[in-house]
């Protein structure tokens, strides 16, 4: 390593100042969001029956921790997400794949497929509780709807629009349609396929929560609607909390794997 | 001696809403057993359309193009096509590129894995068999395409512009490597270029076709009077100049 001049050595500093600087305002903006609710509850400037407090969250979650039935909402939700994301991921990439290989059959369903991924998902929840029942299978069904037709599309694209040249060097060198689809389409789709997942999760995430509002006895979109109607504010917000720590997990977790990927390129 | 590729009066058109054009009019060109040669023609006349007629990613709507008497398949053809660019996979290291065409024909045997390897030695590129193709050379890159190409040893190479993308110096450099290449192999090949300097510095004949609807215009036999020819030193033969100007002056008699 050559040594690095002052100026040099002045501006890595100034960068390193700005980046601490800000990850420490975050914080702080957040402890301060948390301290100036505390207070307004405790000062009754805002009424803490309705508002909640985060010591009555925190005092909650413990308390839920304790009898494990938390663990259980928790699990159900996330078993559930997933569930529908692995559908997801393997309905998506099947569905494109098939378009891809037929231009014929993707030119016909164009306008339904954007006609169903416009459709505001949350619609369908009651009918799909009145065909499917109130269970399991509907609420990752209705997972999956939320995400499905969006994943098609990107993915689709994203497939035709890798390099047509690269399709002729398959051809010149005796490949089939089959070859430029695993030697060529899918490996550089990778990346795209990993970023379109990302933004899937949180999407399925959600289409869980809509379906356990409608017809579930379990999960947090059960706590969050069975807490509203009993009045059990702390309830809901906890359980609000929850999701944004399980989506943000979620959206972490497949975030590092593409990282990870990106990096090993 | 018999030709190895015969093209036999080949017309075709292109087909779009707004009309038909007509790219190629009446073709017809032979190949002796171990020649280079070289098309060459204004931009546009279809001379790419022609090596796509050829290695049979392109169907003629007339006239017949036979490879050895038969006509060709490309899935069972051993034509090898140089593009433009060379395409090499960025996901796949160097070595696993130049076994694409054997992945995909399912011949990655022993024998052919072995013979990759040698080439990949004999053209300099052994230090970078497990190298992303991002870390080499333009000139490099290029090697590893033909490498690519001639391990599923085609009876006949067709290029399409491959020094194209390069500039001038690495051009002139990887045109000798790759002219030297296809001596030593002895690879009958068929060069396209706009480049009438490449095409006489490689080619024992040079096609010239016409503007589009192009049809062959005349036909140059390149004698530069030299025992050992390679593209460099081809380039300093007093013939160069006057077979430069003979081209220049046919390709510029119709535009």
């Amino acid at each position: 390593m050559p040594e690095l001049s002052s100026a040099q050595k002045k501006y890595l500093l100034r960068h390193k100042h700005e980046k601490q600087f800000i990850a420490a305002m975050r914080v702080l903006l957040f402890a301060a969001f948390l301290l100036l609710w505390e207070t307004s509850a405790r000062l009754g400037w805002i009424d803490s029956f309705i508002f909640s407090s985060p010591c009555q969250i925190g005092e909650t979650f413990v308390n839920m921790c304790m009898d494990q039935s938390l663990f259980t909402h928790i699990g159900i939700t996330l078993k559930e997400t997933l569930l529908s994301f692995l559908f997801v991921v393997v309905l998506g990439i099947g569905i494109a794949v098939l378009l891809w290989t037929s231009p014929k059959l993707s030119a016909i369903l164009e306008p339904y497929l954007v006609v169903l991924n416009s459709l505001p998902k949350s619609a369908l929840a009651p009918l799909l509780i009145v065909w499917l029942g109130a269970n399991e299978r509907t609420i990752v069904v209705a997972g999956m709807s939320v995400a499905i037709f969006g994943s098609i599309i990107s993915l689709h694209t994203g497939f035709q629009e890798v390099d047509p040249e690269k399709g002729k060097l398959i051809a010149t060198l005796g490949g089939t349609k089959k070859d430029e689809l695993l030697k060529i389409v899918l490996p550089s789709s990778v990346p795209l396929i990993l970023s379109v997942m990302k933004v899937n999760i949180g999407l399925c995430l959600v289409g869980v929560i809509i379906g356990e509002f409608i017809g579930a006895r379990q999960g947090l979109g059960y706590l969050i609607i069975y807490g509203s109607q009993t009045f059990k504010l702390t309830w809901v917000l906890m359980s609000i909390v929850i999701l944004c720590v399980i989506a943000m997990g979620l959206y972490g977790i497949l975030g590092l794997i593409e990282r990870k990927y990106l990096r090993r390129m | 001696m018999k030709p190895l590729l015969e093209v036999r009066d080949v017309s075709l058109s292109y087909h779009t809403l707004q009309g038909e054009t007509t790219a190629l009019s009446h073709i017809s060109l032979t190949l002796m057993p171990g020649e280079f040669l070289a098309i060459v023609g204004p931009s546009g006349c279809g001379k790419s359309t022609l090596l796509n007629l050829i290695c049979g990613l392109l169907e003629a709507e007339q006239g017949t193009i036979l490879m050895d008497g038969s006509p060709v398949q490309p899935q069972t053809s051993r034509i090898g096509y140089m593009l433009q660019k060379d395409h090499l996979l960025e996901w796949r290291s160097v070595y696993k590129n130049v076994l694409l065409g054997l992945e995909i024909r399912g011949e990655v045997t022993p024998e052919k894995k072995a013979l990759a390897e040698e080439m990949l030695k004999t053209y300099g590129l052994d230090k970078f068999k497990n190298a992303r193709p991002s870390q080499l050379s333009g000139g490099m890159r290029q090697r590893a395409a033909l490498i690519r190409t001639l391990a599923l040893k085609p009876d006949l190479l067709l290029l399409d512009e491959p020094f194209s993308a390069l500039d001038y110096q690495t051009r002139l450099n990887v045109s000798d490597d790759i002219g030297k290449i296809l001596k030593k192999e002895h690879k009958p090949a068929i060069l396209v270029t706009h480049d009438i300097s490449e095409a006489i510095s490689m080619a024992d004949r040079v096609i010239i076709l016409s503007a589009r609807p192009a049809v062959v215009q005349k036909i140059v036999t390149i004698d530069l009077g030299m025992e050992e020819r390679t593209p460099l030193s081809s380039r300093n033969a007093p013939e160069f100049k006057s077979y430069f100007n003979l081209i220049w002056k046919e390709l510029n008699q119709n535009a």
